[in-house]
């Protein structure tokens, strides 16, 4: 194990901003790109079946 | 002859539809298993680097996203050229499921080095062929959805973004021959189709492992977008209305 606490790990040698920075705001920018495509599909699906019913 | 018509069954929206729908579930098991385990090694195996500390261990989501953005880009230049050279509405609505991925990624490539160029570089940015080209490439993706989006006639927006990407794709080959032809600030090439590469085999491993999740991340999200895309435009269709859609 290359890290001796998990204190280390997150300090990542004095480079803890940056290697979590870019980390955290890409995790975050994955799971809205995610989370916005599985919505729009919910919602047009949503919206057909009103429209069917409607029919 | 049987090949070309199984080959031209995934055109048809329902028949795509349905094939996406029960792929989608492999490509995010696939996705977080190989990030997991690339991760694992990249920071947990991988050793720290002698020049760059511990900063260089951004590599393992920068470069899979640089190279994801770049992939997309022309696989969704290819889909709106077929869309449009065959008028074949599903290459056109695979093409638009793309590009929202392909900014994200260009973005976490742009966002991730700037991250990665101060601690190692002393600057946020510079301006140098590299950088450039691929901040140009994210204004690309982003010109491409506000073109589509602002023409009301599908086909025409279609035609129009199929004409943009077509003609953006230049930059592809730009950013990744930018470090050959040009004095950059970022570094040359490390890994080469050709020669053996100067990186040690568990960043390797660990960045190889970060670009197939990635991969398998964005076939995830652009099925998912492109059956959203399919249900707004065939709102009108028997197959979704009758409830044989899953």
């Amino acid at each position: 194990m290359i890290w001796n606490s998990a204190g280390e790990f997150f300090a990542m040698g004095g480079y803890g901003l940056y290697v979590w920075g870019s980390y955290g705001v890409i995790a975050a920018c994955i799971a809205i790109d995610a989370l916005i495509a599985i919505k729009r599909h919910r919602a047009a699906r949503a919206a057909t079946a009103a429209n069917g019913e409607n029919n | 002859m049987a090949m070309t018509m199984r080959f031209f069954t995934y055109a048809s929206p329902p028949r795509f539809y349905a094939l996406a729908g029960a792929l989608i579930p492999w490509f995010w098991i696939a996705a977080l298993v190989l990030g997991a385990a690339g991760l694992w090694i990249g920071f947990f195996q991988a050793p720290t680097d002698a020049t760059q500390g511990d900063a260089y261990r951004i590599i393992f989501i920068h470069v899979p996203a640089a190279w994801m953005s770049m992939v997309l880009y022309l696989v969704m230049a290819f889909w709106a050229a077929i869309g449009w050279a065959f008028n074949a509405r599903l290459a056109s609505m695979v093409a638009r499921a793309l590009a929202p991925t392909g900014a994200m990624f260009t973005f976490c490539a742009l966002w991730s080095g700037a991250l990665w160029g101060k601690p190692t570089w002393g600057t946020w940015w510079v301006w140098d062929a590299r950088l450039t080209s691929e901040l140009i490439l994210l204004f690309l993706y982003l010109g491409y959805m506000a073109l589509v989006n602002a023409i009301d006639d599908t086909r025409r927006a279609d035609q129009a973004g199929a004409l943009l990407a077509v003609i953006g794709s230049v930059n592809v080959p730009i950013i990744y021959f930018s470090v050959k032809w040009w004095n950059t600030l970022h570094q040359g090439a490390t890994i080469s189709a050709t020669a053996a590469p100067k990186m040690v085999a568990s960043m390797l491993t660990a960045m190889l492992l970060m670009t197939l999740a990635c991969w398998a991340y964005a076939f995830a999200v652009v099925f998912t977008r492109t059956r959203a895309i399919i249900v707004e435009r065939e709102r009108e269709a028997k197959w979704l209305n009758d409830g044989a859609a899953a």
